[in-house]
């Protein structure tokens, strides 16, 4: 019987080898996986041994900071600014993963990331402790405070929001804001108990205060989207100019349809006949739903959708890989109708004027009115502008980054003329935008939800200066009902001429 | 005593040959041994108050002293009970048993708010608890060592213990889910105040009567009836009894809830099966049985539900814990996150945050460690585990009688299958099941147990490494060339004369 005993006794040698095996696995191969998963609620105390560097604006006020606290864990997380930057930012809580930047951002701020090597490197032989970096942002005060202000105080009292504005030239977001919003502080105490359950109160609350709408949540985007057809009709027939005429009317019945029909949003805005840029400044959906069906098609509207950004995530340049700010992509939808997906003519007229299946989010919008205003050049969106050492020196710095070229420049030019119109002709949907002193675009929209609520309203366009962007902005009201695009045109002019302001640009 | 004989009765035994004429019993290397365990567990107590109270203690050392008592205890009981016990059986089970102590010291220090951990009583909680049940555990082991003088004699209780062991499974299925029931697994007996675990009582009852009816029956079962794949198959009408303890153990599956007992009696049958036999068939039909078995109550449990609900319930978390991370799968997702915490070198002794995952006192008290002492902590933990039962099947190998060495086989490779089972479990490589890891978990029953199958394996392992003069048998020196004529039945393996 030794002959098996000793068969017994490499059967457990193998058993426990793959004991070994899988161990190596759980705690090798996926020990950073688990180690960073959010599920993972164990107190990094190390991390809470020095002070977390601070996230800062471009107009360096403090959005994050680290105070001294004298208990086991050094230092708290503190946000001086509490709600009005939360979703930008995110949060750092003690027994929960992070989110946001401050997620994105952790290891540097904590100060063990691998551009902060030889810091700590030369630490050794200082004997300084190794300290975390800063982040500075693109956000710009007065701008976000403006946003966020505006957007809350909006006179339609909506409660639910988002602006986003962004430099056109650059990319840079220069204010992110969605409403309603939350006070991190709440969950960066070290009160874990009091974190947890304030996670849990905000968590299950209705109103979604933790959702990002500027950049998480894409929305159907009404006539905002007729600058993408107008584009597209542009781009496929060069003799369409902004002064070109094109068939209007009070109805529109897609070929092939007997009782489908799309209608203005009024009577009698928009005559059988009239120039392009009268539709778009009067936001004639007959027309542009004409156009999407007779002119363009289906695969080509989707084609410049595509172009400007929709299907993919707008992602953060420096957000590139990870994207922990969870930016979502903006969709057309199909447009077919039917298990053969035949295209579907009144899925494309709808479409055409930004409803159906057409879903943006804010994001999405600002960066089309930046790359109309920059001439047909799209640019990565990114926050963070800066790494600085904790010595102040500079770590790592963006580049800003050319994303596409949708449009051409004379298209964009066409655009730029029409979106004007919309804000300074007398009959113009977004005249609430203008700002003293700027050249504003832009295009209203109201966008049907499905159900009972009130539509959205939308504006989304750009302020130039001598021939020169300053500024593009999207601002959204969820369910505003009547009045919401003109009230959403309100607050992207103000929010707009708060960056003028502070840039100095009059 | 002739000079011829001396060879014979202790083959292993590297100090016989010296010259001397007794062979050395090797106590002092135990000794020796017990006094780098109590080391080890002195630096790792301190590390750990180091860690979580942030200064070491004036009486860090106390529970690690009063340890050491115990284990002293036990060797000189091995210098006068089993002197020729194998030196590493107790150190290393000591080691083990000492780190579950100093860890649920640890547990106790971590359930303390900080600021009151540096008074915390070392005489309280469940690390003293635990030093209470290792006391009473070494005890019984003594106790049990002071009945049994010879192994054999226990093979004359084969069918009460085998009757006893059947009991001893099957009162938690019996009984009410109020009084036996603990997280789903229904294996315990509650009483008020306290609950034990029968079924670990029930492993040592159910080897003694396996060991005995397979050294009885195996020239039956090692009968080869049809050959296929070059593999002999027994006869059909020979499964009978593996198909019984299938039963049982599906049984066992199915009214109380847990693989990993299942598993255990199972394979701790089909072991002993095949070291009887030697018939590699017996492994096969026993691991298809189990398989079959075990994917036939998974089945069984998506369409049926019912009592088999529970078990297919245990393998979707096994197959994916992430998916319902906040339910079913929090403890093993938990401790999932605990390893990889871990990582290689761990955070260290005390410096972990071990009680984030449930249960880390008794079924997850493994990735409670992973995470502190890492993989290579770890790694030594399974190396200790292994050497024990290393150790154990080398007793079986040298002692004489089949009795023995099936029993004492057993015995070694059901540890191993239960580390394996439970540590598997709390890694994702097996589905998880209710097993205490032995020595390390907090628990009574538990604990007992293993060391009473300890003072088994000592018992064995004197009489493997006995020299001949000592043996309470007299008159083996001849054995080694045929049938003895005054030795015991069954003392000399002769597996070819089974073959017809």
């Amino acid at each position: 019987m030794n002959a098996p005993l000793r068969r017994v006794g490499v059967v457990a040698l193998v058993l426990f080898a793959m004991l070994f095996v899988n161990l190596n696995y759980r705690q090798v191969v996926k020990a950073d996986d688990y180690r960073t998963h959010p599920r993972n609620g164990r107190v990094q105390a190390s991390e809470y041994e020095r002070a977390r560097g601070k996230i800062i604006n471009a107009q360096g006020i403090a959005i994050a900071d680290s105070q001294e606290t004298g208990d086991t864990l050094k230092f708290l997380r503190t946000y001086p600014l509490k709600d009005k930057y939360a979703h930008v930012v995110g949060f750092k809580p003690v027994n929960l993963g992070a989110t946001a930047l401050e997620k994105l951002n952790n290891d540097f701020l904590v100060g063990t990331s691998d551009k902060q090597a030889a810091d700590r490197i030369a630490g050794l032989f200082t004997g300084k402790d190794p300290a975390g970096g800063n982040v500075l942002l693109t956000l710009s005060q007065a701008t976000q405070e403006a946003a966020y202000t505006q957007l809350g105080n909006n006179k339609l009292k909506v409660k639910s929001g988002a602006v986003v504005a962004l430099n056109p030239e650059t990319g840079a977001v220069l204010a992110e804001v969605s409403l309603p919003s939350y006070d991190p502080n709440l969950l960066s105490t070290h009160d874990i108990n009091a974190a947890g359950a304030n996670y849990k109160k905000l968590d299950s609350d209705p109103a979604k205060p933790m959702l990002n709408r500027a950049v998480q949540e894409i929305y159907p985007p009404g006539s905002t989207f007729k600058i993408i057809t107008a584009a597209a009709a542009m781009s496929v027939d060069s003799s369409l100019t902004p002064d070109a005429t094109v068939q209007g009317g009070e109805f529109y019945q897609p070929p092939q349809t007997s009782s489908f029909r799309i209608k203005n949003a009024h009577e009698g805005i928009c005559p059988e006949q009239l120039t392009l840029k009268q539709a778009l400044t009067v936001s004639c959906n007959t027309v542009f739903a004409r156009m999407g069906v007779e002119r363009i098609g289906a695969e080509r509207l989707k084609a410049m959708a595509q172009a400007f950004g929709f299907e993919t995530e707008p992602r953060f340049i420096e957000d590139q890989d990870k994207n922990y700010c969870n930016v979502a992509a903006s969709h057309t939808g199909p447009m077919t109708a039917g298990a053969n997906n035949v295209v579907d003519p009144p899925a494309v007229a709808q479409s055409s004027i930004g409803q159906r299946e057409v879903k943006m989010s804010p994001l999405q919008g600002a960066m089309i009115a930046a790359t109309v205003a920059n001439g047909g050049r799209e640019m990565q969106p990114y926050i963070v502008d800066r790494l600085q050492n904790a010595d102040l020196s500079n770590a790592d710095r963006t580049d800003p980054k050319e994303l596409r070229r949708p449009i051409s420049g004379d298209v964009a030019a066409n655009l730029q003329q029409m979106m004007f119109s919309v804000v300074t002709s007398r009959d113009g949907t977004g005249r609430s935008a203008a700002v003293p002193g700027l050249q504003v675009g832009g295009k209203t929209g109201t966008a049907e939800d499905g159900d009972d609520a009130g539509d959205h309203g939308w504006f989304i366009g750009f302020a130039m200066k001598d021939g020169k962007p300053v500024v593009s902005v999207a601002v959204f009201l969820e369910n505003a009902g009547k009045g919401g695009s003109a009230e959403a045109a309100r607050i992207a002019g103000l929010v707009m001429k708060a960056y003028a302001d502070e840039k100095g640009i009059k | 005593m002739t000079a011829t004989a001396i060879p014979s009765p202790s083959p292993t035994d590297p100090g016989g040959g010296a010259g001397a004429p007794r062979p050395h019993t090797r106590r002092n290397v135990e000794l020796g041994l017990l006094l780098f365990v109590a080391a080890i567990l002195v630096v790792y107590a301190a590390v750990v108050e180091g860690n979580a109270i942030g200064e070491v203690t004036p009486d860090f050392w106390v529970q690690i002293a009063i340890l050491a008592v115990i284990f002293a205890v036990a060797h000189l009981a091995i210098r006068f009970l089993a002197p020729y016990a194998d030196p590493v059986i107790l150190p290393t089970v000591a080691l083990i048993n000492g780190i579950g102590v100093a860890f649920l010291r640890r547990l106790d220090l971590a359930r303390t708010k900080a600021p009151l951990r540096a008074d915390l009583s070392v005489f309280g909680g469940d690390g003293f608890r635990q030093l209470g049940w290792t006391a009473a555990a070494i005890i019984g082991a003594i106790i049990l060592m002071l009945i049994v003088r010879d192994h054999r004699s226990l093979s004359r209780y084969a069918y009460t213990l085998g009757l006893a062991g059947i009991v001893l499974v099957l009162i938690p299925a019996v009984l009410p889910a109020r009084f036996s029931s603990i997280n789903g697994a229904k294996l315990w007996i509650k009483f008020p105040g306290f609950s034990i675990q029968p079924g670990e009582f029930a492993k040592i009852c159910l080897l003694v009567f396996f060991a005995y009816y397979l050294v009885r029956k195996r020239e039956v079962l090692s009968m080869a009836s049809k050959r296929f794949l070059g593999i002999d198959f027994p006869r059909g009408r020979d499964l009978g009894p593996v198909v019984l303890v299938w039963l049982l153990s599906l049984m066992v599956l199915i009214f109380e809830k847990d693989l990993g007992t299942s598993l255990m009696y199972f394979g701790m049958f089909v072991v002993t099966l095949y070291i009887a036999t030697v018939r590699v068939s017996w492994l096969i039909i026993g691991l298809g049985f189990f398989l079959g078995g075990a994917f036939l109550a998974y089945f069984l449990g998506k369409t049926v539900g019912g009592p088999f609900l529970n078990f297919s319930e245990r393998a979707t978390t096994w197959l994916d814990p992430f998916a319902d991370a906040d339910n079913k799968g929090y403890q093993l997702v938990q401790s999932l996150l605990g390893l990889g915490t871990g990582g290689l070198t761990g955070a260290g002794p005390g410096a972990g945050q071990p009680t984030k995952v449930p249960e880390v006192r008794t079924d997850f008290i493994f990735s409670g460690l992973g995470e502190e002492i890492g993989l290579f902590g770890l790694t030594a933990l399974l190396v200790t585990y292994l050497l024990l039962v290393e150790r154990g099947l080398r007793a079986a190998i040298n002692v004489r009688d089949s009795f023995g060495k099936l029993f004492a086989g057993g015995l070694a490779f059901t540890l191993g299958l239960q580390v394996f089972v439970i540590v598997g479990g709390i890694s994702q490589l097996i589905p998880l099941t209710g097993q205490t890891t032995p020595f390390l978990s907090a628990g009574g029953s538990s604990l007992v147990a293993n060391w009473l199958l300890i003072g088994l394996l000592l018992r064995i392992s004197d009489a493997s490494r006995r020299p001949a003069g000592g043996a309470p048998s007299i008159g083996l020196g001849g054995v080694s060339t045929g049938g003895g004529g005054g030795a015991p039945v069954q003392i000399q393996e002769l597996p070819t004369e089974v073959v017809r």
